[in-house]
């Protein structure tokens, strides 16, 4: 795999990488896509596709309200908050910036 | 009398239950093996005694007012961390979520508080349990109290650590692969995964939603049992957890298993197979012979195939689940950031980079490129075509048989550090135990014997979605008595 495909799809991925890390996973990429090469000698003609194992319909509930977590309890984990919300950097630019 | 850390199921039940024994004191006991070799072994990323002991005490006083008592009777408890605990930190063996204190709990946590278990703390793990070894937690490596140069397996690595150094005599662990089986069988104690949709998965920290289940790691299968009875049955927060009615598990040992069919597989004594596994394996399948059942060959001719589907998906499952740490909500934020010339995307990117490990960044990266636009088809699609054929197989082998028997691993547990560098060698020692998972069909692991270098061999048993009762009767009969096994050093 070409280092350039593997930044790709480090950047899909979200995650910021090392060189060192582009190099080592391209790598391992590469060694366990051959390995998966054997799934070619399977015959999956008319196989369904089998996302899941229990064949369950859609699983609808009641249009109700119910308890939720409060906004003190959803906001215990931020790493950044202002106690009222989540706080992100600025994404929109300044008009007189 | 054998202490009370190596004392089987029965009899501890017996004792809290005629009042012989306290929670108190049996948990007390637990803290002090817990205190005396976690430093040694690393089984426990976090213990929360005052919790234990409040609890026991609780549990005590019920009994001492001629209250019911929940079915676990003041057991004590470990849990893997990544089923959350509210208010106690659940860390996944990750950076990513070091800090990370749920503000709820996971159904099988309810259920163990419901049933008078005693929750002693939280147990080590692979990161987000990607991996067979335990050695890709942020919280350090686990060692296998048989022989501490060795892996204990994993995911579930710290809760078959604990049981086998009798720690605890009960512990939740997780399987996707075989996180539960695996590790059951390098620690010589019974681990069990139960079918999809048995056990909720509500409050379980997600790696591959098609294929995690939580499971029980005991001592002996009366344990497993009576734990997996504990926390089975349907709950509305996880919609994949299925409404049918939990069977009773109590009553298992001594039956004859006269009239059940075991099937043994050929294409399990391949290349690959170690032949001191292969050896205790057959005199195992011997042992449910003589108790009656009757032995034929089937055939599961793509379970060779088994490792490849899982690796693309469950790596694609585990990207997408894994998104959702972004440094915003909850998890590690990066520290490096700086607000003129860096954007959401930077902070997204770093805090992800800096949060997770080697590992799961791999799975990450192949899952995301297994999805990604034009490799779609090729990748995910023909593998999830590939699993319908591995479920198709065992839904022809169990129409001539009841339960599958077999090895759990290749070989015994492997060296600290052998496969470590080695993705693809650690990815197959998954090979007899993945496909289960990919099945959705339950399986046990359950100890049949020692290598001459003494480590723990155990047993596999499958058997068709739903049939655990069956599963865990053969289990029963299986089971080698603790004391002609051997007793694991720590013990």
């Amino acid at each position: 795999m070409e280092i350039d495909e593997v930044r790709k799809v480090a950047s899909l991925a979200r995650l910021e990488l090392s060189d060192q890390e582009l190099e080592t996973y391209g790598r391992n990429l590469t060694q366990i896509l051959d390995y998966v090469e054997v799934l070619n000698e399977v015959d999956i003609e008319d196989a369904m596709p089998m996302s899941h194992a229990v064949d369950l319909q859609n699983v609808f509930r009641s249009d109700k309200r119910t308890a939720s977590l409060n906004r003190k309890s959803a906001l215990s984990n931020a790493p950044k908050t202002d106690g009222q919300f989540f706080q992100v950097p600025q994404i929109l630019e300044q008009k007189d910036a | 009398m054998p202490e009370l850390h190596e004392q089987s199921t029965d009899i501890l039940l017996a004792s809290l239950k005629q009042g012989d024994l306290s929670s108190r004191a049996l948990t007390t006991a637990c803290l002090a093996r817990i205190e005396q070799l976690n430093p040694k072994l690393n089984a426990f990323n976090r213990v929360d005694a005052d919790a234990a002991l409040r609890k026991a005490d609780s549990i005590d006083a019920k009994r001492a007012a001629g209250e019911a008592i929940g079915m676990l009777q003041g057991l004590p408890v470990g849990i893997k961390d990544n089923m959350c605990q509210s208010g106690v930190a659940t860390t996944c063996g990750s950076h990513m979520l070091n800090n990370y204190r749920p503000p709820y709990d996971a159904h099988v946590v309810e259920r163990l508080d419901a049933e008078d278990g005693v929750i002693v703390g939280k147990l080590n793990m692979d990161e987000f349990a990607m991996g067979s070894s335990t050695e890709t937690s942020a919280s350090g490596l686990t060692r296998n109290p048989w022989n501490t140069e060795h892996s204990p397996g994993g995911s579930s690595g710290g809760s078959a650590a604990a049981v086998a150094a009798g720690m605890v005599p009960l512990a939740l662990g997780s399987d996707t692969g075989g996180s539960i089986r695996q590790p059951a069988s390098f620690c010589g104690v019974v681990g069990m995964k139960p079918t999809y949709g048995r056990v909720s998965r509500y409050g379980l920290v997600a790696f591959a939603s098609s294929l995690d289940q939580i499971g029980p790691l005991a001592r002996d299968v009366h344990g497993a049992a009576l734990l997996l009875q504990a926390i089975a049955g349907h709950d509305k927060r996880d919609t994949t957890c299925v409404e049918s009615g939990v069977d009773d598990y109590s009553g298992l040992h001594g039956q004859s298993l006269d009239g059940l069919r075991i099937g043994i597989v050929d294409e399990h004594y391949g290349e690959g197979l170690d032949n001191e596994v292969e050896a205790a394996v057959r005199s195992g399948i011997a042992r449910l012979e003589s108790a009656g059942a009757t032995v034929k060959s089937v055939n599961l001719p793509h379970a060779k195939y088994s490792v490849a589907a899982y690796y693309l998906i469950a790596p694609s499952e585990a990207s997408s689940n894994l998104a959702r740490y972004d440094g915003i909500h909850y998890g590690h934020r990066t520290e490096n950031f700086d607000a003129k010339n860096d954007g959401l995307l930077d902070l997204y990117c770093r805090s992800r980079g800096e949060g997770f490990g080697a590992e799961v960044k791999r799975r990450i990266m192949l899952g995301t490129y297994a999805l990604s636009a034009g490799y779609y088809d090729a990748y995910y699609l023909k593998a999830l075509k590939v699993r319908r054929r591995i479920r198709e197989d065992f839904d022809k082998a169990f129409a001539d048989v009841d339960v599958i028997a077999g090895p759990v691993a290749p070989t015994p547990a492997f060296r600290i550090g052998e496969k470590k560098n080695d993705p693809l060698a650690m990815y197959l020692s998954d090979i007899y135990t993945i496909s289960a998972n990919l099945a959705g069909i339950p399986g046990i692991s359950v100890p049949c014997g020692l290598t001459s270098a003494g480590l723990p061999i155990g047993l596999q048993m499958q058997a068709p979605a739903f049939s655990e009762t069956s599963l865990l009767q053969a289990a029963a009969m299986a089971e080698t008595p603790r004391d002609t096994i051997g007793t694991c050093p720590m013990s």
